[in-house]
């Protein structure tokens, strides 16, 4: 079954905790890059990308990078490949 | 008998509090193995041993705080007899169950034993280690009776606070010395990467996400094979004489999340495969957050490379991290004007800089180097297989 937007936003937080584990969610704005939010580097970024690949079991080619910014742009991205 | 030492985990520690053993007396070790676990100012370091041979005597108990040198233990060579005098009551040995991916604050075994004897929850409390790790520090923090606030007037100094401070310490002490002693000399060059890019691009497409490479081990792997040319930048300055590494030991330079940051080592990089590096990469960014850094790592890099990043800034020039003899830095790469052909183009260029101690190279020597690295990263197929020939070979790679 699908999992429903506030699933996947959740989710996404519970992964970057492993990798920013000060992360205070209330904090964080769903409509930012996450990247300046929390200071995340390329390896950071790429763990993160990992781990999602691997809850979710979705393919992300490194041409749709650019398209995963914000909180919001990962559960769109997620939601449209999870249909 | 051997004694076995603390050894140095870098210029900027001299001490080191022993955290747990992870044999007892009477074991067998070999060489490599991890034997205890030391806390540095900086991370909870796995100490390794250099000898083969079997545990006689610890000589350090957990919580005791010790300088560079001292005898940790005693061991005797595998087949060397017990000796006549007797082996004391050894600490009983607190199994160290090897940590997972910890999840949100890691605690070590030993912190966990004191917080039950203290009655302190280590789960409830904001570590101040390596990624939020818990220390003992802490949880001895924790148990103290909360000063009262409204009585002293001042708010009570947390042992994040305290764990930041001795890591700025020990972060002033070592760069002190560099700009001290180190008559620094800098050099930087432009790179053009879109040949880079686009190669690694077409490597990536085709690959699962975890197989992927990361621009940042192209660059290591580009200054190993570069400063194969020229072994002045690589090793030691020690008692007045430069002594050459025989390998490059690149030290990473990681931001830890609380601030500060570490720069182990991946040693041998000439010699890996790209696909190793960026495992060993990962890795090592992965265990430097967690905290579990091994002493190998910490106390023989022979380079450090620092790398700004996607988010940095265009160029940096460092410091040395003595006993260390340069430092290679790489800015963000960013799409600038640059000039191909007589014409003026966007492209994607990179700033590479070069901080190098004056006592053992000299500027020409320096930018031999960075263009070297230059011209390795127009040939990235080459630089990526160069691991796998033999030395010789890769002095012919066009």
């Amino acid at each position: 079954m699908k999992p429903d937007r506030s699933t996947l936003i959740q989710e996404s937080i519970r992964l970057l905790q492993a990798i920013a584990p000060e992360l205070d969610a209330d904090m964080l704005s769903a409509e930012r890059p996450l990247r300046q939010q929390l200071d995340l580097d390329s390896m950071d970024w790429l763990n993160f990308l990992v781990s999602l690949h691997q809850r979710f079991q979705v393919e992300i080619p490194e041409s749709d990078y650019s398209q995963l910014r914000s909180l919001n742009n990962v559960a769109d991205y997620l939601s449209a490949r999870l249909a | 008998m051997i004694e076995f030492t603390l050894p140095s985990l870098g210029a900027d520690m001299d001490e080191g509090t022993l955290l747990s053993w992870q044999v007892k007396p009477g074991d067998k070790v070999r060489r490599g193995q991890v034997v205890a676990v030391v806390d540095t100012s900086k991370a909870a370091v796995d100490v390794e041993i250099w000898h083969d041979g079997v545990v006689q005597e610890l000589k350090v108990a957990p919580g005791e705080k010790v300088p560079v040198g001292t005898v940790l233990a005693t061991l005797r060579e595998t087949g060397e007899s017990a000796t006549a005098t007797a082996t004391p009551t050894p600490a009983p040995a607190v199994p160290i169950p090897k940590a997972g991916l910890a999840p949100r604050h890691p605690v070590s075994p030993l912190a966990r034993k004191r917080a039950a004897e203290l009655g302190v929850d280590p789960d409830t409390l904001r570590g101040s280690g390596a990624q939020g790790s818990v220390t003992l520090a802490d949880i001895e923090a924790a148990a103290l009776p909360k000063p009262d606030v409204a009585k002293s007037g001042a708010p009570a100094v947390s042992a994040a606070s305290a764990r930041q401070q001795e890591m700025r310490r020990a972060i002033a002490a070592a760069m002190s010395r560099s700009k001290r002693e180190i008559p620094h000399y800098y050099l930087s060059e432009t790179i053009p990467m879109a040949t880079a890019l686009n190669w690694l691009q077409r490597r990536n497409q085709d690959l699962p996400i975890a197989e992927r490479i990361l621009p940042a081990a192209l660059l290591l792997k580009a200054v190993a094979v570069a400063l194969q040319r020229t072994p002045q930048l690589n090793g030691y300055f020690r008692n007045n004489t430069f002594e050459p590494a025989n390998s490059v030991h690149a030290g990473v330079a990681i931001s830890l999340r609380g601030g500060g940051l570490v720069a182990p080592a991946i040693h041998a990089v000439e010699t890996l495969t790209l696909t190793q590096v960026m495992a060993a990469l990962g890795d090592l960014v992965k265990r430097a957050r967690a905290g579990s850094l091994r002493s190998s790592e910490m106390s023989d890099p022979s380079i450090t490379v620092t790398n700004l990043g996607e988010q940095g800034a265009q160029t940096v020039f460092g410091v040395i991290y003595p006993p260390q003899v340069a430092l290679v830095g790489f800015g963000a790469i960013t799409v600038r004007p640059w000039v191909e052909a007589g014409a003026v183009c966007a492209a994607p260029l990179l700033t590479a800089s070069l901080a190098a101690d004056h006592r053992v190279s000299d500027g020409h020597q320096g930018a031999l180097f960075l263009i070297e690295l230059r011209e390795r990263l127009q040939e990235p197929q080459a630089l990526a297989e160069a691991g796998s020939t033999p030395a010789a070979e890769q002095e012919k790679t066009p």
